[in-house]
């Protein structure tokens, strides 16, 4: 039992008031150290003190001390203690609170209150004792990652893989101090049953797709009112979707889907390449016939017989022509001679 | 004065002694922790016992005092604190399983009841821990598949804490809260067939999704078929036997002597003088 109680008392070295029966050393030399300045009796000061600090701790120190003052050595400790004591002084005493953070202050383990940004002034060590926590820093907490798979069931009973970022500040550092055991594994804890909780509220393809940004601040928003429950002096600042993948092990079939939807992309682009071509190619008939047709309207006979033997011109200077008198030799012309004879008219 | 520094051993030890009884009287109660003053191994008192909704630093932590060697004191927490469960199967009433994983949050609210029933809080925990497992699969159990995977909705974790939190009160503790983290299927045949049943879902999806696709097309090109042939009829109507003409002007060519420098195959032309073209030929 006793150790338990020493602990904020006894550690500190020089910690003040509490070692009267320490022999030859000075009984807390912390306070004195003004009255110096004022007196040049060292002696009679350190009396007034000795008594002073008698009735303070209900006669417990018996006294000693009085050796002090005699050779050059016992002023040196004296001084060297001195010397620790102000230090101690001017470390515990004086807080220096930076822009983000806040101290929070416990006298003698009750809190007390909080200091601002700033210089803050406490009592010294074992009664005041200040903790500072930064309450503008944004801490992250991941949930998931790309290496392993986290798996939640989603609303339509198909299976997800999400990996997702909570960011959280301490809004309230006395609450967060003092409400909850273990802050961090609670706001894991939250987050996980929160998202759970969403995701089996929306369809898998929302959950990969569109309604990312829905569930996201549903979260949030169940996760801030949980912890508020717990009154855990938590502010979510957001939480962030980082993947939503089916799971590797039916990846392959989203692929198919994918593929299926650039393959009917593409069918429809070929069928539109073709429209475009088969009109096109409509109306260019049309208008050269039209174009032709105006002529031959004017002089129907005569154009006619031009197309014709202009069109014949064209075929027959190009081919190979027999003439043949007697219609009854057609009959007998061997057609493989006539075969024959085409490379070598085609090779002069 | 004298006395001291005629036997310095003796005072220091005395000194010492005091110091010791003073130290041991005081306990310095923090914040975060409710004690319990036992005398003899009775209880006699609590310090900074938790309070619903009082401010924090208003009461209860602080410097307490007690007797030295006869009272002592045991500490329980006084924060929120958790309770986790072991995986735990549950079966639904269309006979499907879901392995879950929940946890509670608690806080001690009578610290004495608390240290006479578990001693500390870890043996709470411990105790609680399969007692939150059988009320998740009671009260799950009683539901069908679809609604066990947002409970919420119906209030059956309302319904768990309360029954759990009848328990919690023997030993001085309140629940307030409990969630469930995981609900997952259980690996083997349930997660492999939900797996299966994904993929074919997909395929179906891919499959149709490429029909579509084709139908679609297949419709184009009907319409640009139909397109054309109105533009051919509006145009060439106008006159059906020149066009006649005309075109068989356009297929001899192609015919004979190819498109787009595609030459055409062979072609041996027999032709009768008294074929129209050599009608003038003959001179007659």
């Amino acid at each position: 039992m006793f150790s338990d109680n020493k602990g904020p008392w006894g550690s500190p070295p020089g910690s003040g008031g509490g070692d009267p029966p320490s022999g030859d050393e000075p009984a807390g030399p912390w306070g004195e150290t003004p009255k110096r300045r004022n007196r040049p009796d060292p002696v009679s000061s350190l009396d007034e003190f000795l008594q002073r600090s008698r009735g303070r701790f209900g006669g417990g120190g018996s006294g000693g001390g009085l050796g002090f003052g005699g050779g050059p050595s016992g002023s040196l400790i004296f001084w060297a203690v001195v010397a620790v004591a102000s230090l101690w002084l001017l470390v515990t005493v004086f807080h220096r609170i930076a822009p983000e953070e806040r101290g929070v202050v416990t006298r003698f383990g009750r809190y007390s209150h909080t200091l601002s940004p700033g210089v803050g002034l406490t009592l010294p060590a074992p009664i005041d004792r200040v903790q500072k926590l930064n309450v503008e820093e944004i801490r992250n907490i991941d949930i998931g990652s790309a290496a392993e798979e986290t798996l939640m069931l989603t609303g339509d009973q198909n299976i997800i893989d999400i990996a997702y970022q909570v960011r959280w500040l301490i809004r309230d550092p006395e609450q967060f101090l003092y409400e909850l055991a273990e802050p961090e594994e609670t706001i894991r804890q939250v987050a996980e049953s929160s998202m759970r909780q969403i995701v089996a509220q929306v369809t898998l393809q929302d959950a990969m797709g569109v309604k990312r940004g829905d569930i996201e601040s549903r979260v949030q928003e169940e996760m801030q009112q949980t912890l508020d429950g717990y009154q855990s002096g938590i502010a979510i600042q957001g939480v962030a979707i980082k993947q939503a993948d089916p799971p590797a092990a039916v990846n392959d079939a989203f692929k198919e889907v994918n593929a299926a939807q650039q393959k009917a992309q593409s069918y429809i682009n070929n069928a539109n390449a073709y429209a475009l071509q088969l009109r096109q190619k409509a109306q260019g008939d049309a208008t050269a016939f039209d174009k032709v047709y105006e002529q031959y309207k004017l002089a129907p006979g005569v154009t006619k017989r031009r197309m014709y033997y202009e069109t014949m011109e064209r075929i027959l200077q190009n081919v190979d022509k027999t003439i043949v008198e007697t219609p009854g030799v057609t009959t007998y012309l061997p057609l493989s001679e006539i075969r024959r004879s085409t490379p070598r008219t085609g090779g002069q | 004065m004298d006395a001291a520094r005629r036997h310095p051993v003796a005072s220091l030890l005395i000194g010492f002694l005091l110091l010791m009884m003073i130290f041991s009287s005081i306990s310095i109660v923090p914040e975060t922790r409710q004690g319990i003053i036992t005398r003899f191994g009775k209880p006699v008192r609590i310090i900074n016992r938790y309070k619903d909704g009082a401010e924090i630093g208003q009461v209860g932590a602080g410097i307490a005092f007690r007797i030295p060697f006869v009272e002592r004191v045991d500490w329980i927490d006084k924060r929120v604190r958790d309770i986790e469960m072991d995986k735990q199967q549950v079966l639904s009433t269309d006979q499907l399983r879901l392995e879950v994983d929940a946890f509670a949050r608690y806080r001690v609210v009578d610290p004495l009841r608390m240290y006479i029933r578990a001693r500390s809080t870890d043996q709470f925990e411990q105790t609680l821990a399969p007692i939150l497992g059988s009320q998740l699969r009671n009260e799950l159990g009683k539901r069908p598949f679809a609604s066990l995977l947002s409970p919420e909705r119906e209030g059956v974790m309302g319904n768990i804490r309360q029954g759990l939190d009848r328990v919690a009160r023997q030993y001085g503790a309140e629940i307030i809260d409990v969630r469930i983290k995981k609900a997952d299927l259980p690996d083997g045949t349930p997660l492999q067939s939900a797996f299966d049943r994904m993929r074919t879902a997909r395929q179906q999806e891919a499959r149709s999704i490429e029909a579509t696709g084709l139908k679609k097309a297949q419709i184009i090109r009907a319409e640009a078929d139909a397109e054309a042939a109105n533009t051919y009829a509006a145009a060439f109507g106008k006159d059906p036997e020149f066009y006649n003409f005309y075109r068989a002007m356009q297929s001899y060519e192609t015919t004979f002597l190819g498109v787009n420098g595609n030459k055409p195959a062979q072609t041996n032309i027999i032709l009768s003088p008294n074929d129209e073209y050599l009608k003038e030929f003959t001179g007659r």
